[in-house]
């Protein structure tokens, strides 16, 4: 709960998680630019998010294994393991051949630049 | 009769019996849409065309005395995450701006296949980021019952729409409490199924772990008959289960005596605000007088919720969203002079301050250095959650709770502080990440007239006890509007 104060709670290291370089590795790494006011606001709401969510450093996790979804436990055959656990997801059309592709005008219908059979890109190789 | 304010069964019966057409109903609603939707902003892009030609399919089966399909002639809203065949689909961002699907979402076809009028795709926070709509790159939405309020997010569009009488019901989407919260706020049902349950081919990734399709209606019965037309395996998507479909219709009318419905008290702690509190309390004590027992059930990592969400969300929204670069569609910045630069300034220009700051989030949280102490923490802590549920599920049927700690907020309240309008999902991340399903039905309004909602939370794959609790709650006690 929001209100409900905890002694633990970290505030041991004040100094902020994010620094500025922080913020511009990320970015370089999201593919994205950001002009200088919005690394700013960046940076402070980072820092923020993350001193919360700081709190889950409360818990011991050591053998408590990780979930990365739920759908391994709920609605499936818990006789089965592994894959044959997930055998109804392969696609019929998948075991009678491959699918049909968009027809290749369609496909293109939503390209910002296209030559009718490519995307169009900036040119990539310098020579 | 007015058209506007009737129930699925009571429009699709209109159609049948001949008392009106699908097209006059359709017709019906596009001029509400047009006299009253300049105030609330809940449509993006209006689908005349396809509405039109589907009433009239409708219209001809009533006039050869056919029996109609089960939401036939039916209009519905669908929130715009969900992509529709030649109907702009923008997720509410200007990244996709100007893109019309070449192909149709799972869930949309479905309901047209079983009737359904897609009047429109509806506003709502970009890429879905948002709990009270004012993150939509074109315009807020505002609550139709005050209009200087937020409608709740990030399905605030479709929880307007349907409160507005601009729709009969509408497809929200769920993934920290999309659809339970604003439907919340606007006093109306909103149903988030099990994970897994719904097909999310064509539903446009946030959260792929999270990411939930469900209905937004006027009555419970309403929200069962959307989920029964929607549910179900679907071989585009590998994540729809392999669970049959009951008739949750039929499944209504079962009586409640004896379900055993929990209460945490890690729901009622600090932050929740008094009139919620005393809503929410005598709805419970009014189940309880309809037969139920009340139980009182722990969930101890309840605390610990919001920043497992925000980082899982977040982490997988980062992935999620890289394939926004400009190149096949969406918005592409023109002056870039090299692809790296393009994909940098496209992307930049076309996500909105939200978005952004999740992407940053999230991929912060999976770099290198940070994976463990972040993403694998938040993992972990996501297992102790979904047992919490699973010991609480041992000694009841459902859980019953506030949707919301609190009513609907001001336009402009939170949009300064990211952290104070994440903690508006407090109550609803919980299911997501559980990937249990969630219902909020209207429970009583505060001093100032604003709605307030009551959530119920039930077992995986077990929609039918809380669609059924929920039904006996609204019929027996419910407010009407």
């Amino acid at each position: 709960m929001r209100g409900r104060k905890s002694g633990q709670e970290s505030r041991r290291d004040t100094k902020m998680k994010v620094t500025e370089k922080d913020v511009a590795y990320v970015a370089d790494l999201a593919n994205l630019e950001l002009t200088e006011k919005e690394r700013c606001v960046l940076l402070r709401d980072l820092n923020s998010i993350l001193d919360y969510i700081d709190r889950l450093n409360q818990l011991d996790t050591t053998d408590v294994p990780p979930m990365a979804q739920v759908s391994d436990r709920y609605g499936v055959d818990q006789s089965q393991t592994g894959s044959a656990r997930f055998a109804y997801a392969g696609r019929d059309d998948v075991h009678e051949g491959l699918r049909k592709s968009l027809p290749h005008e369609v496909a293109l219908q939503n390209a910002p630049d296209s030559d009718g059979t490519f995307f169009k890109v900036p040119k990539v190789i310098e020579r | 009769m007015d058209l506007n304010s009737l129930t699925i069964d009571a429009a699709r019966s209109a159609v049948q019996e001949r008392k009106t057409t699908a097209m006059s109903l359709a017709e019906a609603f596009f001029s509400k849409i047009g006299k009253d939707d300049p105030q609330i902003g809940a449509y993006l892009t209006l689908s005349q065309e396809r509405a039109l030609e589907q009433a009239a399919r409708m219209d001809s089966l009533a006039a050869r005395g056919e029996q109609l399909p089960p939401l036939g002639g039916v209009p519905v809203g669908i929130k715009d995450v969900m992509v529709t065949r030649g109907v702009r689909t923008t997720a509410g961002s200007k990244i996709l701006g100007n893109y019309i699907p070449p192909y149709d979402c799972t869930a949309v076809a479905r309901m047209e296949a079983a009737g359904a009028v897609v009047l429109g795709k509806l506003n709502c926070d970009e890429f879905a980021m948002g709990s009270s709509n004012e993150n939509s790159a074109w315009h807020p939405v505002h609550n139709p019952r005050d209009l200087s309020r937020v409608p709740g997010g990030s399905s605030g569009g479709a929880a307007a729409a349907v409160a507005a009488n601009m729709a009969v019901a509408a497809l929200g989407s769920d993934t920290g409490g999309s659809i339970r919260q604003p439907a919340s706020f606007c006093g109306v049902v909103g149903l988030m199924p099990t994970y897994g349950r719904v097909s999310r081919y064509g539903l446009i990734a946030f959260a792929s772990s999270l990411d939930h399709i469900g209905p937004l209606t006027k009555t419970v019965k309403d929200a069962a008959t959307v989920l029964r037309t929607i549910a179900g395996r679907d071989h585009m998507d590998s994540t729809s289960a392999d669970v049959p479909v009951p008739d949750y219709v039929a499944e209504l009318e079962k009586p409640v005596r004896g379900l055993k419905l929990g209460v945490a008290k890690e729901y009622f702690g600090e932050g929740l605000d008094s009139e919620v509190r005393q809503s929410v309390e005598a709805a419970i004590q009014k189940l309880a007088e309809s037969g139920c027992e009340i139980v009182p059930v722990s969930l101890p990592h309840t605390e610990y919720a919001i920043p497992t969400y925000y980082i899982v969300a977040t982490a997988e929204a980062s992935s999620n969203l890289a394939r926004f670069d400009g190149v096949r569609y969406g918005y592409r910045a023109r002056d870039a002079h090299t692809l790296a630069e393009m994909y940098r300034r496209s992307r930049d220009h076309g996500f909105g301050a939200e978005v952004k700051r999740r992407i940053m989030l999230g991929t912060y949280s999976l770099s290198a250095g940070y994976y463990d102490a972040y993403y694998l923490k938040a993992q972990k802590v996501r297992t102790l959650l979904v047992g919490d549920f699973e010991e609480a599920f041992k000694k009841v049927d459902a859980i019953v709770t506030p949707t919301s700690p609190t009513a609907a907020f001001k336009l402009g309240e939170k949009v300064d502080d990211p952290l104070a309008m994440y903690l508006a999902d407090i109550f609803t991340v919980t299911a997501d990440l559980a990937g249990i399903p969630g219902i909020s039905v209207p429970c009583g309004k505060t001093k100032e007239n604003l709605p307030i909602g009551l959530q119920i939370l039930g077992k995986h794959f077990d929609e039918s006890t809380i669609l059924r609790v929920a039904h006996a709650y609204e019929t027996e006690h419910g407010m009407k509007n």
